[in-house]
């Protein structure tokens, strides 16, 4: 494996763990769409450098799958909901972003240490790549732990699906199936979430699931 | 090209389980239920065959097949051996049977729905529990066993009781199928290798092989009915359909010690000298707990529950013998005690059925199965009552029929155990054989109970008197056990020849040929030791019989007269006069009952001139119940009353758990690595 193949791949999955710090801190939804758009087309890059540096013609299709499914349709879709249910200018932390940051900090020290271990016996690019995606996945659960908004929720869902695709197409020899698999229970998911939403949002006016939690007390 | 025996045999499994599927949708009509039951009969009858004739051949070699199901690199393997070949002549000749009993007695299932679709899927399960080559097709076709005879037990789930006994067998028996997943996990080894092949060929170490043991007794064992794993048995057995109850304290059971077999003898390598103890101690405690268990059963069915889980312990006492045997390398004696343990396999397979459907028979005509209200029955179903009396002979181990045969070649394994070099086992199998003598008598006892208080005396309820023959598909299931009963009494040197190949795989030893011995005996060791000769004995007793009512027609009245039963010249009118299954088992509770149950007898007596009834109240303790199973489901039922809330957090606590979890578990990585 020559130098820059492995140093451009190496900077692509950086980049998504970059990416996902971004997200981290984002209280706005529609910029925190936009973070997310832009996670997914750094996604759709690196998937699409996998096939060329694996030679593997079907890892293109997950890359086209990501670029038009995660960085288009599923964020425009978003951008029209959080503006149909009027929150698109909505401000939502539970935890300060300081903490947040020092929090996805340590898991993504965690996945280092705890990847790099694990793997000693693959290659370099395998290892790098999986650390980088366990991280990828940490963060966005750490961004659904967070958040209280069911839009955030659902964008750190996809968040932490994105690490899977990086985990999988790092790793030589995935077939096709799982993934075109992977990203239709995704896209399945998000119209049972949005469906969810507009449902939520009818009865109780808010898309803020603390509301559902309230309305269980009172039921109780 | 010729398909061999086991493609044959799955070919049967596979027209069973088409043949579910196709009752599923014509289940209610009239036609399905006669149309199922004979197509299971058919099927039953050619693989029995097949199994038969793999037996008999000269020298069966194994005969196997990988189908590319199941596990990658593995396939689901099957394979058709000796020891398979015996237990699938057993399987196939209790289904047979149970199938044509079904013709006559299934017509009277007030919903086939729920019987049809199972039934034929519990036969095909078995037998595919028996061919499996390999850990993952063992485990996945025993689940379809146990669930569909769970199905079966929960045909009339309406009856709070059947709902329960299908509950406490679903809890047993996904208790089993953990224990035998972690059996079959340790012999794999690290390696992983799930086909029995690759088994045998890494038997696991010392240690491992005495965890499987723990493992097989618990899974294996507690789907045959051991003690203190039985407490399903008498619930669920007696809830299903009778031809069911019949497959399952007749066959399954076989099936679990088929299990056991396979796993201990086959799979986990050279025995060590303390296994033996084990068995010995579980199969002797098995056998005298069941016996007086059934002892204080009232409920006909609950009853013969009870007693398969005596001769579960006989069983497993031959199979503790032989093991005994193998590990100081007796080859002739551990043939000897696992040839008695195969014997009684056969046996009770034949006479427990039998007596199932004769208890099915007698709940049929009287619409309920409290022995209290039976009597008299010998009047109004004799055909029935001849059978069932055959069955009760040979289940009390009575020569000339075959329960005599197996337990007296379980005593002569017994008598050869002064030659044995361990002490402990010197002191063992003397303690043993005394509690199978005592097993063996109290059986006797509790079916002269159960046939006397059924059959004989006079009618204690209204249905008892006008009680009806059942139909003529259930006699002749009847007496064709009782067909096979006598000929596998009479003739006992074809049928230890015939089981002389499952036994040589397994220990490794053989006994000598009994076709060869004069008048057809049957000799376990030597001539000079002991001998037996059915023959002999079933013309001594007809010949006896027949003279002592010649003598009695000839020189006393030849007038055959009903009269009523003799009662020191008073005859009370009223029934509840005579003997009841309650007091003929008084007897005995009195002298086990405060030591083994607990048992407390509370009489209140008015005193003279007070003019309210007298009154006895006993009361009865199941010990394993109270001290074994009540306090487990106490601490579960505390645990979950504890994690009730966890039911009830909110979407971000769920969620953080599930973080934290994970983020907890990576750390343990991080640290331990």
């Amino acid at each position: 494996m020559s130098g820059l193949d492995f140093d451009f791949a190496h900077l692509l999955a950086g980049s998504l763990v970059l990416i996902s710090f971004m997200m981290l801190y984002q209280d706005r939804l529609t910029a925190l769409i936009n973070v997310f758009a832009l996670q997914a087309l750094v996604l759709a890059m690196s998937v699409a450098w996998q096939a060329y540096i694996q030679a593997a013609p079907h890892l293109y299709v997950t890359a086209v799958i990501a670029l038009v499914f995660k960085a288009l349709v599923i964020p425009g879709a978003l951008h029209r909901i959080i503006k149909r249910l009027g929150v698109h200018r909505e401000i939502e932390t539970v935890v300060g972003v300081g903490p947040t940051m020092l929090a996805g900090i340590g898991l993504v020290a965690l996945a280092m240490v705890v990847m790099l271990r694990v793997t000693a016996a693959a290659d370099q690019l395998a290892r790098e790549d999986m650390a980088f995606a366990l991280s990828v996945l940490l963060l966005g659960l750490l961004m659904m732990v967070t958040r209280r908004n069911a839009v955030s929720l659902i964008i750190g869902f996809m968040s932490l699906e994105n690490g899977l695709v990086l985990a999988a197409t790092g790793a030589k020899g995935m077939p096709l199936v799982v993934e075109i698999s992977v990203a239709f229970s995704v896209l399945i998911a998000f119209i049972v979430v949005g469906v969810f939403l507009f449902r939520i949002r009818e009865r109780f006016d808010t898309v803020d699931v603390s509301a559902l939690d309230r309305f269980r007390e009172a039921q109780k | 090209m010729i398909p061999t025996s086991v493609e044959l045999l799955l070919e049967c499994c596979a027209a069973l389980l088409g043949l579910s599927a196709f009752a599923v949708p014509f289940a209610r009509r009239a036609w399905a239920t006669p149309l199922v039951y004979s197509a299971c009969l058919v099927v039953a009858l050619a693989a029995g065959g097949l199994a038969l004739r793999h037996l008999l051949m000269a020298a069966p070699a194994p005969d196997s097949v990988v189908l590319p199901l199941g596990l990658p690199w593995v396939g689901a393997r099957f394979r058709l051996d000796a020891l398979a070949a015996v237990f699938l002549v057993v399987v196939n000749l209790g289904a047979a049977v149970a199938s044509l009993y079904a013709l006559g007695y299934g017509r009277h299932e007030p919903e086939p729905q729920r019987v049809l679709p199972f039934y034929p899927v519990f036969l095909a399960g078995m037998n595919l529990v028996v061919l499996a080559d390999d850990a993952f097709s063992f485990l996945v076709v025993w689940e379809v066993m146990s669930l569909s005879s769970w199905a079966l037990v929960m045909a009339r789930h309406r009856d709070a009781d059947n709902a329960r006994a299908g509950y406490v067998y679903l809890l047993m028996a996904s208790f089993g199928a953990i224990c035998l997943l972690l059996a079959f996990g340790l012999l794999a080894g690290q390696e992983g290798g799930y086909a029995f092949d690759a088994i045998r060929s890494h038997p696991p170490s010392p240690i491992a092989a005495g965890f499987v043991l723990a493992l097989a007794i618990l899974g294996a064992g507690s789907k045959a009915g051991l003690v203190p794993l039985h407490v399903w048995l008498p619930l669920a057995h007696p809830a299903a359909p009778s031809h069911v109850s019949a497959l399952m304290s007749g066959v399954m059971t076989k099936v679990a010690i088929y299990a056991f077999i396979r796993i201990v003898f086959d799979l986990a390598g050279a025995p060590a000298p303390w296994w033996s103890l084990v068995i010995l101690a579980m199969g002797g405690a098995t056998a005298t707990m069941g016996i007086l268990y059934a002892l204080l059963q009232n409920d006909l069915k609950r009853f013969l529950a009870y007693s398969t889980v005596e001769n579960v312990g006989i069983i497993f006492i031959a199979l503790g013998l032989g093991m005994a045997f193998k590990a100081q390398h007796m080859a002739l004696a551990a043939a000897l005690a696992v040839t008695a343990a195969l014997f009684h396999v056969i046996n009770h397979s034949l006479f427990k059925s039998l007596l199932f459907f004769g208890a099915g028979a007698v709940q049929g005509a009287m619409g309920e199965r409290d022995m209290e209200r039976f009597g008299g029955l010998i009047g109004r179903m004799p055909q029935t009552a001849l059978a069932f009396l055959i069955g009760c002979v040979a289940i009390s181990a009575l020569p000339p029929l075959n329960g005599f045969v197996s337990e007296w070649l379980v005593f002569q394994a017994i008598l050869l155990s002064p030659k044995l070099d361990a002490s402990a086992l010197k002191i063992m199998i003397p303690a043993v054989g005394a509690l199978l003598a005592l097993a063996a008598a109290l059986t006797a006892a509790a079916f002269v109970r159960a046939f006397g208080i059924t059959f004989l005396g006079r009618p204690r309820s209204v249905a008892a008197a006008e009680a009806s023959e059942t139909d003529r598909w259930s006699r002749a299931a009847m007496f064709a056990c009782c067909g096979l009963c006598l000929a596998a009494g009479v003739l006992p040197g074809f049928v230890i020849d015939a089981i002389v190949p499952a036994v040589q795989s397994l220990v490794g030893g053989r006994m000598t040929p009994q076709a060869a011995q004069p008048w057809l005996s049957i000799v376990p060791i030597a001539e000079a030791r002991s001998s037996y000769n059915g023959l002999l004995v079933l013309g001594f007793v007809a010949a006896s019989a027949s003279l002592a009512a010649f003598v009695i027609h000839r020189f006393g009245s030849h007038a055959f007269r009903r009269a009523p039963a003799w009662d020191c010249g008073f005859p009370d009118p009223s029934p509840a006069t005579q003997y009841t299954a309650g007091s003929f088992a008084q007897p005995i509770r009195r002298v086990f009952g405060p030591f083994v149950f607990g048992v407390r007898e509370e009489v209140d007596m008015p005193a003279p001139g007070d003019t309210r009834a007298a009154s006895i109240r006993v009361v009865v303790h199941d010990r394993i119940w109270e001290t074994l199973y009540a306090p487990i489901a106490g601490g579960i039922d505390y645990v979950a009353g504890r994690l009730n809330h966890l039911q009830f957090l909110t979407i971000r606590r769920y969620l953080s758990l599930v973080f934290l979890a994970l983020v907890g578990l990576l750390l343990v990585l991080a640290i331990w690595l």
